[in-house]
């Protein structure tokens, strides 16, 4: 292998599978990816070495993959990251199974074991190609070096046009060594792809009119209008009729958190107002969304008199749950355009129409939201997690990128911190992956580095991704991990409270790292705090001090998250605190 | 119910695997799937018969369609077509009966592609009910040992011999051209 690049290249030019590979990077806009080596990928980084391309060295691959989603989530390009054959490529299969929840633009590469040993049960063999079937978009193996350009040209592609998703290309240690004489490929030859993304302009008057005619509509907007880049369209739709709007937990930032017509997010922990206003609506507007049953509880008490309105690029999503009386099967700005056009048209004729209904609609939905807001709650004696998220929200302002885990802190970090643009609100919402907040800012970081990023962590998913410390401190990336400690995997404990008798098995987190001497052994800045008083200026210490910051958040071990719908609830018969204990005899 | 799905896939690594896949994790279940090359050598024409709850039979054929190497997935099952499915069937015969068992293969058009001291192998083709039948009357003579084909149909839709939106649109069409202006404007 020769370990000099070549010179910028020609067509034709005589390159190796890895250097063919680097120029397909390059082509594709790739500044910086996220990786792992190992044996089969070692002629791949060998290329690497003398190659401009930034390459990121995590500590595990997992972690490359939630990086590679971090970057992409936080920029709509598409992610990438990379692992060796076997346990490597095993390791990236929770982040891409991760990225196809949540409709995420991943492209991962993989090496395999040589073409002539593969199905021998080879050193570092697993069957990738089949093991990451249901987890991509799509996936290749590159059978043959000549075989690079295209696949590689089509697995971005493919990654990011349509609904995107995970896109993997698996391969061999001899395809990275073969050479052959370098031919950009531009072309497109998918003749399975379907791409609907125009919008039935029949469907589209039509969802005009029933919009003009609905007395209680709703506006239900998800992940689609992010990936879209539809949130112009979306306020513009809002305002134009003066619609309330719910976002979901993919959402959020779709429309901006400070909007008059937001009012907040539905669902298992969504706010009274917006799940009461789901139950109500006649018509649900719902955009780039997939009625997620942690959105819509017990299905036959969701929205019981509205119509559906249904527009998302997926054609399965439209009536795969909720049946829709109006589908539109398009790119959610494309077909947002056209609607908001035709919505114009029309308003001289039908925007008063239902003018006195609207506003005792929106009566009704301020009514609520003044009855039970979402409010964060505060103790003089222990810091409360949603005094801790008020705190982040207050510096934040709604312009802070926030990464988290999955849990309790992420379902607070949703109700109480603002989003007033799209892309800064990252997490896992599909799948739900523990592990995923630190990883996911690093990527969101690197792609975004003059912005505040908070990383807020649960103490369980953050010990999924210490290793990652020593990321952030080989690039001192400014990062500052809040974890919000209660010294129990609060969710889980939430359950077991609510749902089994209290008994709680198996969910106390004992023995947490001391924070100074953890993040001190890195050789960066960290603090545990338990006093009220100090949450403010901790929290301004870590963001005023440069490069990366972790700061341990002791809070009260006990508090559960509210409002609440049970798996399985009607979404109206939300509890809305905790309940409290009843006396004996009383 | 059952529903049958013609699909035309390109003749890719791992095709059949994600046709098989998808139907699997959805939770379809298979009755039968068969699979050959078409004239053009690049394409393969699977016939799928699923049984499913009517309600999921639009999802199935959507999540098909998804499938980058999957052409187009078609729902034939209401459709005008024909399905047909291939029996080669092993009956023991004794003496006195050979020559009745004979008699019911004619009267089932089916061929006797093998005689031996201990029976007959016969081939018979038909609808699924057809070879149901033609397979309960066998085993009236002995004992019998049966493989069937699984089904493969083709649709006599004369817009099914090119490819079509499989996403079926609703507005007349003047109505469109109507709109169309109203948006370039």
């Amino acid at each position: 292998m020769a370990s000099t690049m070549q010179p910028p290249t020609g067509a034709g030019t005589l390159m190796s599978g890895s250097q063919i590979l680097l120029e397909c990077l390059v082509r594709e806009g790739v500044e910086l990816f996220f990786g792992y080596p190992g044996g089969v990928t070692l002629p791949f980084y060998d290329a690497m070495y003398s190659h401009p391309i930034k390459h990121v060295l995590v500590r595990h691959e997992q972690n490359a993959a939630f990086a590679a989603q971090g970057y992409a989530r936080a920029t709509g390009r598409v992610g990438v990251c990379c692992a060796t054959s076997g346990p490597g490529a095993m390791n990236l299969v929770t982040g891409l199974v991760d990225a196809m929840m949540d409709s995420i633009p991943v492209v991962a590469i993989t090496g395999q074991v040589t073409s002539k040993l593969i199905g021998t049960d080879a050193f570092q063999e697993a069957d990738t190609f089949g093991i990451t079937r249901p987890a991509t978009k799509h996936n290749f193996m590159v059978k043959h070096v000549s075989e690079l350009p295209r696949i590689v040209h089509e697995a971005f592609y493919l990654a990011s046009t349509g609904r995107p998703g995970p896109v993997l290309v698996d391969i061999p240690k001899d395809v990275f060594q073969a050479s052959t004489h370098y031919q950009p490929v531009d072309a497109i030859h998918l003749p399975g792809y379907k791409l609907y993304t125009e919008g039935h302009t029949g469907q589209i008057r039509r969802a005009a009119q029933m919009i003009w005619e609905a007395e209680r509509p709703m506006v239900y907007a998800g992940g689609g209008i992010i990936h879209s880049g539809a949130h112009q369209e979306l306020r513009e739709l809002v305002e134009l009729a003066d619609l309330p709007t719910v976002n979901t937990l993919m959402g959020l930032g779709a429309l901006p958190g400070n909007h008059r017509n937001f009012i907040s997010m539905p669902g298992m922990h969504g706010s009274y107002a917006a799940n009461m206003g789901m139950y109500n609506t006649d018509l649900i507007i719902a955009l780039g969304v997939r009625f997620d049953d942690r959105v819509t509880g017990r299905l036959n008490a969701f929205a019981p008199h509205a119509k559906v309105i249904h527009v998302d690029i997926d054609p399965s999503e439209i009536s795969k749950i909720r049946n829709a009386e109006l589908p539109i099967v398009g790119d959610a700005k494309k077909v947002l355009v056209k609607l908001n056009k035709v919505m114009k048209e029309l308003e001289g004729e039908m925007g008063s129409l239902k003018a006195a209904a609207r506003a005792e609609w929106w009566n009704t939905i301020r009514g609520w939201m003044e009855q039970h807001p979402l409010e964060p709650q505060y103790s003089l004696d222990e810091i409360k997690p949603q005094h801790l998220m008020a705190e982040i929200n207050r510096i934040s302002n709604g312009e802070a990128i926030v990464t988290t885990d999955v849990g309790q802190h992420q379902m607070w970090a949703a109700q109480l911190i603002r989003y007033d643009h799209p892309r800064l609100w990252i997490n896992s919402g599909g799948l739900g992956s523990m592990g995923f907040g630190l990883p996911s800012a690093i990527g969101a970081q690197f792609a975004c580095p003059d912005k505040l990023v908070f990383s807020i962590c649960g103490d369980g998913g953050f010990q999924m991704s210490i290793p990652e410390f020593a990321t952030i401190a080989n690039h001192n990336l400014p990062v500052k991990i809040i974890v919000m400690n209660n010294g129990y995997l609060g969710m889980v404990r939430q359950w077991q409270e609510l749902f089994y008798n209290n008994r709680l098995s198996q969910v106390t987190l004992d023995h947490f790292p001391d924070a100074a001497m953890l993040a001190g052994a890195y050789g960066f800045p960290g603090k545990t705090i338990e006093k009220v008083e100090d949450l403010r200026p901790a929290l301004e210490e870590a963001v005023n001090t440069p490069g990366p910051y972790f700061l341990n958040v002791k809070v009260t071990p006990f508090e559960n998250v509210y409002p609440m719908v049970p798996a399985g609830g009607a979404i109206n018969e939300m509890v809305l605190d905790q309940p409290q204990p009843v006396e004996v005899g009383s | 119910m059952l529903q049958t799905i013609s699909l035309l896939v390109e003749n890719k690594p791992g095709a059949l695997m994600r046709v098989v896949g998808v139907l699997a994790a959805r939770n379809f279940n298979v009755e039968s799937l068969t699979v050959a090359r078409t004239l053009d050598d690049s394409l393969s024409r699977m016939t799928i018969v699923v049984d499913v709850e009517p309600k999921v039979r639009a999802q199935v054929v959507k999540q098909l369609n998804k499938l980058v190497n999957v052409l187009q997935a078609t729902d034939l099952t209401e459709e005008k077509s024909v399905a047909r499915e291939m029996v080669l069937l092993r009956v023991r015969a004794e003496m006195a009966n050979r020559t009745a068992i004979l008699k019911e293969a004619e009267i089932f058009q089916a061929r006797v592609v093998d005689s031996s001291i201990e029976g007959f192998a016969i081939e018979c083709t038909g609808d699924p009910e057809k070879l149901d039948e033609f397979m309960d009357l066998m085993r009236s003579y002995g004992e019998i040992e049966v493989t069937r084909s699984g089904l493969v149909a083709v649709s006599l839709e004369p817009k099914k011999l090119r490819l079509a939106s499989p996403i079926p649109v609703g507005a007349a069409e003047e109505e469109q051209e109507e709109l169309e202006r109203v948006v370039s404007k």
